[in-house]
């Protein structure tokens, strides 16, 4: 018998599996669930990007391509980067085309991370970060970002989190969960704090077509002092409802990319070729698609916004991402009882705010990835649940 | 006018004057009144269910059937196509660019009921040249919503 346990890495047993799995399954069973529990577009990739994928594999274009990904597409990368958020990065050495921008993020903390390296973390947030960093050897320092500060990496936060063992900070906004951004000023702030530090920045951008504020989102290399320190990690899934394809890129200072690669090259060799192709397209063709989905989804944002705090779940109205963050405080339940009997009584699925890290207990995030009239019923049912608490 | 409230009534128009004027911004009276205005221009004509027959065992049929038309002098196709679009059994007429002239959707109980309304009415007509008739077999998609596999989006495998 092998005794898997005195076998396995301990630092990856030790990780435990996300806890929403169970909840997925228990709303998988019910056949009249309605869900806002999905963090993923539901519209169609736009077909034009689609029938350029097919086009592409008509044309037998279906071999590897280079490790750094296609020339042509990261240049396109570079063009919307310049184009969108002022950043340029050079598509020959400062650009990698990865497998989703989870693999972006993981290979960036991989290669800035050393084992007892501190690696300050905003929560909630997505999942991924902490666990990643632990593989890594990397030692997760906690940030609670908090919802009066409207999710907001605060400068004194973030004085109060670095040690002399710090090496990164994760810079998760537009958020998921919390729809928190980082607006100019927030970032010249963190600009000020790190500047004469060591400090390497990842941002995780993946959301940033999804900005609700009226500048638009602000990448964090475009601030003075930034671009030296920081990894941009973006990609497709979110912005050209692109998620099955999986494609992203991280982008840096060639010396930090240099090493990037290397880990790409030999975990992953190169993206897949189809998506490549198709992405192409997306960049180029699609500005007119990203702003009409945009645009439905500030209507179903507001939507959602209002008929939460109608209900006395109240919340600020998200400024970025696809979900709302509103606390459940007022109801006296945790966020897992909240989440579980909702599901249980009114067949409405959303996620508890504990599974984006410990400061999200007395939130749930529910997605607006739905339409208008899912989301009105949704909103109908979780009414007459918070009704029968109140009696 | 007011093209957003527009689309937002083209995908739903049994949304609430509330949900409307909370997507857009505005208040629910402003929604009401630019509702009523349209309705009054004329650029709002109706609202409809869209209903997939089929699965309710009903028995009617519909044909597309395509004229050819000698438009009259000093009325073009405007007349032929009015006296057309009188009947209860015409259910929308276009005039078309291509090898026929008007297009006219007819919707009857049976096929005959179709059959005899195409041959003892639209035939007949005196400026009406030719007519070929095409019955609908079934519908996938009616009004921009998919009657067929509109149950599921493959979303729900993967937590984000």
């Amino acid at each position: 018998m092998m005794d898997y346990s005195s076998i396995l890495n301990k630092t990856v047993t030790e990780i435990k599996p996300s806890g929403i799995r169970k909840f997925f399954d228990i709303a998988a069973e019910m056949d009249d669930v309605i869900s806002l529990s999905i963090g993923e577009p539901d519209f169609q990739t736009p077909w034009e990007v689609r029938k350029e994928g097919i086009a592409s594999l008509e044309r037998g274009k279906t071999k590897y391509t280079s490790n750094k990904g296609l020339d042509e597409l990261r240049k396109e990368i570079s063009n919307y980067l310049k184009r969108r958020y002022n950043v340029s990065y050079d598509s020959k050495d400062e650009i990698l085309v990865t497998v989703g921008g989870s693999e972006a993020i993981d290979l960036a903390i991989r290669a800035i991370v050393s084992p007892g390296d501190e690696v300050i973390i905003p929560q909630p947030s997505y999942v991924c970060y902490e666990p990643m960093t632990r593989i890594a050897g990397g030692v997760p320092v906690i940030v609670e970002t908090k919802a009066e500060d409207e999710f907001k990496l605060t400068r004194k936060q973030l004085e109060d989190a670095i040690t002399d063992k710090t090496k990164l900070l994760i810079l998760p906004f537009p958020c998921n969960p919390t729809g928190g951004v980082m607006e100019k000023k927030d970032l010249e702030e963190v600009a000020d704090v790190l500047k004469g530090t060591n400090i390497m920045v990842i941002s995780d951008e993946i959301y940033s077509e999804l900005t609700f504020t009226g500048n638009g989102h602000i990448s964090p290399a475009s601030i003075d002092g930034m671009f030296e320190r920081t990894i941009t990690v973006n990609g497709f899934s979110k912005a050209f409802s692109m998620t099955g394809w999986r494609l992203g890129y991280a982008c840096g200072p060639k010396e930090v990319m240099k090493e990037i690669i290397k880990i790409h090259q030999f975990a992953i060799m190169c993206a897949p070729t189809v998506s490549q192709y198709a992405a192409v397209w997306a960049l180029k063709y699609c500005d007119e698609d990203v702003r009409e989905m945009l645009k439905v989804y500030d209507q179903r944002r507001r939507l959602i916004t209002k008929g939460f705090n109608d209900l006395g779940l109240t919340c600020k109205e998200p400024k970025g991402a696809f979900y709302v963050f509103p606390s459940i405080k007022s109801t006296g339940l945790s966020s897992d009882e909240f989440c579980e009997q909702l599901l249980d009584r009114y067949h409405v699925a959303v996620i508890p705010g504990t599974a984006f890290g410990k400061g999200g207990e007395g939130f749930v995030r529910a997605s607006y990835c739905y339409s208008t009239d899912h989301i009105i019923e949704a909103l109908k049912r979780i009414g007459q649940f918070i009704k029968t608490l109140e009696k | 006018m007011n093209i957003e409230l527009l689309n937002l009534l083209s995908k739903n128009a049994r949304t609430s004057e509330e949900d409307l004027a909370t997507m857009l911004g505005i208040s629910a009276e402003e929604v009401r009144s630019e509702i009523k205005d349209m309705e009054k221009k004329g650029y709002i004509c109706g609202y409809k269910a869209v209903i997939d027959w089929d699965k309710l065992d009903d028995t009617s049929v519909s044909a597309i059937v395509d004229l050819n038309v000698v438009p009259k002098a000093g009325f073009g196709f405007e007349d032929v196509a009015d006296k057309i679009a009188s009947f209860a059994q015409v259910e929308a007429v276009y005039l078309m660019s291509g090898v026929y002239d008007l297009t006219v959707i007819v919707k009857g109980k049976t096929l005959q009921d179709v059959a005899r309304f195409v041959a003892r009415e639209l035939a007949p007509m005196e400026t009406v040249t030719s007519t070929s008739t095409h019955f609908v077999m079934r519908r996938y998609k009616e009004l921009d919503v998919k009657l067929i596999n509109a149950d599921s989006d493959g979303r729900g495998q993967l937590f984000v």
